[in-house]
């Protein structure tokens, strides 16, 4: 799993790197994780049902990071920031626990 | 992730890396040399085989990436105080809740240097009359005979060789004293108060007549003070201007004057310094009661 090898390989590098997040990127930055996470469990979900493509995952990662910071850059200009965002969460993380749970019956069943 | 690896490829990154998606189907389209209908095969495949290479890395990259943004988000999050992530209405919200709280604590610290001040005062206050009441005590102890004093005075000595004096003519000294403004008064061991009594000793025939009775000595005639019994020559030690006591006793025609003539002797001695050590008890009145004013 080169992947797993890299996310790895990404954690260390925060660790070791320590880098101060620039002050346009902090709002977005968090938001941008979870999507990046929803779209990482969907991929491993469809590796587990043998559908998994590299395209469609790197095209659903970036379109899912960048929808979610344009969402939330919407709301901070409508002057609805907090909900928009509370909502761009609740929705990945729907989409994560709906993701996890099939892994789960993959993993643990089939 | 990269897919099934089935294929044991290992494409050649220097044709193809250019290579636009276009420019892969006119190849294909228009190659007359090629080998025909398969001829489409190898050029998709090999697009197909670069897109799904360069679509493998790119996750790589992207789950690189990811993992370095939860790191540094988590960091991010746990060292600085929350305050640059907030959205405008809530830093608003709790400027408000900030100001409103200094308000509060500005109020409080009005209160207390307020009740301070007040302390302060009264404590002065009373600082001040518990020097006024100290004063209070010294002056009456010494006014009233219940603390000895010290000053400047007289010493008056009156003989009574004959024990003709009366005690009249004691209280007449000690009356004259008072009077040219002595402020405590010994009569031999006696202090002298507002309520001393001068009295004939018991046993003693009253009167001015000669005996020296029972309480009578060798030196003349005796007096009782407040009860107790004194013989003459008597010592009267007053504290006072020296100057005025002496001038008042010595009055012509004054006290000197009648102890003379009932054939005793007076002396009167300036002191810059007397001590009174004789004090009584305080009286403790049972019918008087103060008014209030």
């Amino acid at each position: 799993m080169i992947a797993a090898l890299a996310l790895v390989v990404g954690i260390v590098a925060g660790l070791v790197l320590r880098p101060t997040v620039p002050t346009w990127l902090e709002p977005y930055l968090p938001i941008a994780v979870v999507a990046a996470l929803d779209a990482v469990f969907g991929a491993v979900r469809a590796r587990l049902d043998d559908v998994f493509d590299a395209k469609v995952f790197v095209v659903s990662f970036v379109s899912n990071v960048l929808v979610a910071a344009l969402i939330v850059y919407l709301g901070d200009k409508l002057g609805v920031g907090s909900q928009l965002s509370t909502a761009v969460v609740v929705v990945l993380g729907i989409r994560i626990f709906g993701n996890a749970a099939a892994i789960r019956r993959r993993l643990f069943r089939a | 992730m990269p897919d099934k690896p089935e294929k044991p490829e290992k494409p050649d990154k220097a044709d193809e890396t250019g290579e636009p998606e276009d420019a892969g189907r006119a190849g294909e389209a228009g190659d007359p040399a090629g080998p025909g209908p398969e001829a489409a095969s190898p050029h998709r495949r090999r697009h197909r085989r670069l897109i799904r290479v360069s679509a493998g890395a790119v996750t790589v990259l992207l789950t690189a990436l990811l993992g370095f943004a939860i790191v540094v988000q988590v960091h991010q999050n746990s060292s600085s105080d929350n305050l640059n992530n907030l959205r405008e209405e809530d830093l608003v919200g709790i400027l408000d809740n900030e100001n409103a709280r200094a308000e509060r604590l500005r109020q409080q610290i009005a209160d207390l240097q307020q009740t301070l001040r007040r302390l302060q005062d009264s404590g002065d206050r009373a600082a001040a009359a518990r020097q006024q009441a100290e004063q209070d005590v010294q002056s009456l102890g010494i006014l009233l005979g219940t603390l000895p004093a010290t000053g400047p005075g007289v010493v008056v000595t009156v003989s009574d060789p004959h024990g003709n004096l009366t005690p009249e003519n004691l209280l007449d000294v000690v009356e004259e004293l008072r009077g040219a403004g002595a402020e405590a008064i010994q009569f031999g061991s006696v202090r002298v108060s507002t309520d001393t009594a001068f009295t004939a000793p018991p046993g003693a025939g009253g009167g001015a007549s000669a005996t020296a009775g029972p309480g009578g000595g060798p030196g003349g005639g005796s007096v009782a003070v407040d009860g107790t019994t004194l013989v003459a020559p008597y010592r009267v030690v007053a504290i006072g201007d020296p100057k005025t006591l002496d001038t008042a006793l010595n009055i012509p025609g004054g006290v000197a004057a009648s102890v003379r003539n009932a054939g005793g002797d007076l002396t009167v001695t300036e002191r810059n310094r007397v001590t009174i050590s004789a004090t009584r008890a305080l009286p403790v009145p049972k019918y008087a009661v103060p008014t209030r004013h």
